[in-house]
């Protein structure tokens, strides 16, 4: 089966378990399993062909720019894990179907699961590291969905946020890590990463990289100092704690470090930063693990322990730590989800998971005694259990390694994790199966049906045949890890898995700690409560204090940045941009001028000075609103006047109709707004306030001459443009052929948003006329005289006359501006602003009556046009809006052209007409509602108008 | 002439900037549109400044200005008038159902507001 439909086929399958949930519980839960099952399927047919040697792969380039590429590869390491996440899953799956009670929503679970799942067959099938990142960060995505499954309970959702900050804030660092190492190999590719150990190894940067990735996989793998949130995690379902939290996800750091071991071991940093920290969490796990009373809390402890193990492991670089690791990997996984079950089965069962509630169960619940003891014996390192042989493995390593050239430390040390080890697991059984009957069980326990037990019981019959024929899995522990060791190293010829090598000193130390742990299970009440008395940092309590000082700075920065006011956001932006600018002027270097210098004519200086003028007056006399808006619009005008002197006559007929539009607007506005603005501000403020400003405009302007008086850095696109504007295009009014055909998908856009900022504007105004502003606008109380006539007689004849020589006019500019200045834009505005002017003339109601369309319908009108002339290309079989032009002769007139952009830019037009006419009209609506007299003739004059008024 | 329409542009900006910082919706909407011809004169002079060559392709004519900053500053201008539009219609209503056209929330309203 192809690799891609391996990891898209718990994404896709999990969109059935939703569905399926409706057909029953049985149903989704065998959907569920047969999704797994055919994933499992498909791996398991390419495993004969990568265990000989081959590696399967599966390219797709995805954002080759970015060396971001759906690569995947199946090689011994990937298919060993592939084999753990999906086989361990089946079984999970069948066990949760029992375990998850009526009240849960198994589609929900089950959806979250196999989303998990695709996750991590992702990450273990990545051949490119930065959709390794993507499935890293969708694992810590799905845990959390998983570990907050009970929503209603505080516990699951603090641990689920526990899980997410950790191993996110981890995601974090090794996405840096990773970015560093690709960088320094020049590709993205795992398979061409790993070709490069001294590459890496010797760049400066390989240290930084190190730390990122460990820092990733550390809290992943829930290593010290980071080990405290997977026991938080125990809030979650137990099918959940036994797939994600020993299994899978939390391998999945052990996995990247096996992954990455060929190219990152075997240097000190490697050896003393991943031994060293897998060493104390191995220790200190198994030492918190004896004390713990939750029976999954306990199990949790074990497995932070057996994870540091593990890494511990791999950080002693060598190709039989490698081996002894991969094969703990697999000892690890079969009995810890085995003893999962059994702690789930229990607190199914007995309604409690408190140790000290339990004992006596081996009568009443004797299946899965038999099941628990299995595994316990496993995990304590007992002979003819698998775990036995990979820690005899690991004993016998730390033996002939040396830490800090001291020969004693790592022996004595992993014998104690060893002796503490054994201590829990006994407990395990002992405190809970052992003992005398009790009869204060919240709820009288027994077995469970066999679809409970049976995977747990499956997982045993694992550990037994493992541990006992260890030669039955030999061939793939020894393939697996040289797949880890990568031709680094050699295994030592002619090893093999075995239960007896001799009088070694590994046996001894095993049986220093059997002994020890039985020892320790004797003494568990005096040291229980010592331990109760001794005061112990809280791992939670400091984690909270950490997150609470971090939202606590977070909110102060931003509060003090963003309080609020719009004023302040202004200033820092400005403050902000002058600041970046100045920096960028100082440390940049200035070229001199090379183009420009005309001296300007009196005319031009005159508009200058009026613009000049206007603009600081507004500055100086802003409170007078009005005034301002004259102001503001002489501003414009000169704007519009200096776009037509340096040869942009499209510009300046576009800028002055907006000018007038938005004057129109504003005033309209300002009918309703307080007519002046108070003083509020100091005359300190003020100044401070200009002083930005005068910054800014300084730096604008300087900005602004630099970019003038310089010649292109880069080779212009606009001759191009010129050049293919007739020939192309069929159009001789470059600015048009831009907007109409060049840039078309551009101007569709613009279209687009313009009507939508219409429908904004007058969604906005129906919802403030349906409010509560609807009564204040009823008894509004104009502010100011209106006038005796408010339609008066002259400008009711100028605009009845003059409105179809607007239309006629904007009808010309319309048909012209393919070749001459104009076009849709214009001309959209310029019919608008002869519609608006019949408003004003004869009220709004009057003119609104006569007219026939909504201007809603002539907006989606122009984009439907717009697009659909776009469309039209597709059936020429080029791509969208490319244009087309012919000429044509009606007789007896002279031959003209025909452009497909015209009805393009017909669109444009529509589109421009309704938006601008529907946002004046929506203000217009606010004016009518506020007691406007509405008058039924087309001129009139108040009668009540008092004169002295 | 490059000097005159840079000044302008200044000018232009530090009004604008002025403005904008005022505590008034009115002001800063007006700030707002002299910020808009800043930037787009600011646009348009990146073809360089040119006095009387339009850029209309006539055969055996080689002087034009460049067309590609005309091109984008007109649909920008277009925008703007978009822009100004919702932002006067987003004042308006603030100051109709608040009876208050202050553009800054007064310190503590904003954890009042906060659901």
């Amino acid at each position: 089966m192809s690799l891609f439909l391996i990891v898209a086929l718990p994404f896709l399958g999990a969109l059935l378990p939703g569905l399926m949930v409706q057909a029953g519980r049985r149903a989704c839960s065998i959907t569920t399993g047969l999704v797994t099952l055919l994933a499992l399927t498909g791996l398991l047919v390419n495993a004969p062909a990568v265990l000989s040697g081959e590696v399967q792969t599966a390219r797709l380039e995805w954002l080759p720019g970015l060396g971001m590429n759906a690569n995947f590869f199946l090689d011994p390491l990937g298919l060993f894990f592939a084999g753990l996440i999906l086989g361990i899953g089946l079984l999970i799956i069948i066990y949760a179907r029992f375990y998850l009670s009526r009240e849960d929503s198994m589609g929900e679970f089950f959806t979250y699961l196999l989303l998990f799942q695709g996750a991590m067959v992702g990450i273990v099938l990545s051949d490119n590291v930065l959709v390794l990142l993507i499935f890293w960060e969708l694992t810590s995505l799905s845990s959390f969905l998983l570990i907050g499954y009970w929503k209603h309970t505080a516990e699951g959702r603090q641990g689920a946020r526990m899980a997410l900050a950790v191993t996110g804030m981890g995601g974090l660092a090794l996405i840096g890590g990773m970015l560093i190492l690709g960088n320094i190999v020049g590709s993205y590719d795992l398979t061409e990463i790993l070709q490069n150990r001294e590459a890496i190894q010797a760049s400066p940067l390989y240290l930084p990289a190190l730390i990122l990735i460990l820092l990733g996989c550390f809290t992943k793998s829930a290593q010290f100092p980071f080990h405290f949130w997977l026991p938080h995690a125990m809030a979650a379902p137990t099918p959940v704690s036994a797939y994600l939290h020993s299994a899978t996800m939390v391998k999945a750091g052990l996995f990247l470090m096996a992954r990455l071991w060929p190219v990152l071991s075997g240097t000190d940093a490697w050896f003393y930063l991943v031994g060293t920290a897998g060493l104390i969490t191995m220790v200190l796990g198994a030492l918190i693990a004896i004390f713990k009373d939750d029976l999954k809390a306990l199990l949790a402890f074990s497995t932070v322990s057996h994870l540091g193990l593990i890494t511990m492991l791999l950080g002693f670089g060598t190709p039989f730590a490698a081996l002894a690791a991969v094969f703990h990997i697999l000892n690890h996984a079969t009995f810890k989800a085995a003893l999962f079950m059994t702690a789930g089965i229990v607190d199914h069962e007995a309604h409690t998971r408190d140790i000290k509630r339990l004992g006596g169960l081996r009568k009443l619940m004797p299946v899965t005694f038999v099941i628990a003891t299995v595994a316990s014996l496993s995990m304590a390192g007992i002979p003819l259990f698998n775990g036995f042989l990979s820690k005899e493995m690991m004993l016998e390593e730390a033996v002939h390694t040396t830490w800090a050239g001291s020969h004693w430390v790592l022996p004595v040390f992993v014998t104690i994790g060893a002796l503490f080890s054994a201590a829990y697991s006994f407990r395990y059984v002992a405190h809970t199966f052992l003992g005398p009957v009790r009869d204060d069980y919240p709820h009288k326990p027994h077995d469970p049906g066999f679809g409970m037990w049976a995977p747990a019981a499956f997982l045993c019959v694992l550990v037994l045949a493992i541990g006992l024929m260890p030669f039955l899995v030999e061939p793939l522990v020894f393939t697996v890890a040289e797949a880890v060791i990568g031709g680094v190293g050699e295994i030592e010829e002619g090893y093999h898995l075995a239960i007896w090598h001799g009088l070694t000193p590994a046996l001894l130390m095993s049986g220093i700690a059997v002994v020890g742990g039985l020892l320790l299970l004797a003494l568990h009440r005096p040291l229980d409560r010592a331990w109760i008395a001794t005061p112990r940092p809280e791992a939670k309590a400091m984690f909270d204090r950490l997150m609470a000082a971090c939202v606590g700075g977070a909110r102060g920065l931003t509060d003090a940045l963003h309080d609020g006011a719009l004023t302040r956001y202004a200033a820092i932006f400005t403050v902000t941009v002058v600041a970046a600018g100045a920096h960028a002027f100082w440390t940049g270097n200035l070229v001199v001028a090379d183009r420009g210098g005309a001296i300007p004519d009196l005319v031009p200086l005159v508009g200058w000075a009026l613009l000049v003028v206007s603009a600081a007056w507004l500055a100086l006399s802003h409170r007078r609103r009005l005034l301002s808006l004259v102001l503001v619009s002489i501003v414009g005008l000169v704007i519009s006047i200096g776009f037509n002197y340096f040869s942009a006559p499209d510009l300046a007929l576009t800028q002055i109709s907006v000018e007038v539009v938005t004057v129109i607007l504003l005033l309209l506005a300002l009918n309703f707004l307080p007519k002046t603005t108070p003083v509020e501000s100091s005359v300190g403020k003020r100044t401070r306030d200009g002083l930005i400003a005068v910054v800014g405009g300084l730096g604008v302007g300087a900005l602004s001459y630099a970019l003038l008086v310089h010649e292109f850095a880069f080779e212009t696109i606009s001759d191009f443009h010129l050049e293919n504007s007739y020939k192309g295009g069929g159009g001789h009014n470059v600015v048009n052929v831009i907007l109409v055909d060049f840039r078309g998908f551009d101007t569709f856009g613009e279209i687009i948003v313009l009507g939508i900022a219409a429908l904004v504007i007058y969604a906005a105004t129906e919802a403030l006329l349906s409010g509560p502003v609807r009564a204040r606008l009823l008894n509004w109380v104009p502010d100011m005289v209106r006038a005796g006539d408010a339609h008066p007689l002259m400008m009711v004849v100028a605009t009845r006359v003059m409105m179809p020589v607007v239309l006629m006019v904007g009808f010309y500019i319309f048909l012209r501006g393919h070749n001459e200045p104009g076009g849709g834009f214009i001309a959209g505005l310029v019919v608008a602003i002869g519609v608006v002017m019949q408003y004003m003339a004869s009220g709004f109601a009057w003119a609104d009556r006569r007219q026939r369309f909504p201007y809603h319908g002539i907006i989606g009108a122009g984009v439907l046009a717009a697009g659909l002339t776009g469309i039209g290309a597709w059936f020429a079989g080029q791509p969208f809006l490319t244009s087309d032009f012919g000429y044509a002769r009606i007789p007896p007139f002279n031959e003209f052209e025909l452009a497909t952009a015209m009805a393009f830019d017909l669109g444009v037009f529509l589109a421009v007409v309704g938006a601008v006419l529907l946002s004046l009209e929506s203000f217009s609506r606010i004016a009518r509602r506020s007691n406007e007299q509405v008058s039924d003739y087309a001129m009139d004059i108040d009668p009540s108008r008092n004169e002295e008024a | 002439m490059e000097a005159m329409v840079a000044s302008a542009v200044g000018v232009l900006t530090a009004a604008g900037l002025y403005l904008v910082l005022r505590l008034r919706t009115f002001p800063v909407i007006i700030g707002l549109s002299l910020l808009t011809y800043a930037v787009n004169v600011f646009l348009f002079g990146s073809g360089g400044l040119v006095v009387n060559e339009p850029p209309i392709w006539h055969e055996h004519d080689n002087s034009y200005t460049d067309p590609l900053p005309q091109a984008l500053v007109l649909t920008a201008i277009v925008i703007s008038f978009g822009m100004t539009a919702v932002s006067v219609v987003i004042a308006l209503a603030a100051y109709l159902s608040g009876d208050d056209d202050s553009i800054n929330m007064t310190p503590g309203e904003a954890e009042d507001d906060a659901p």
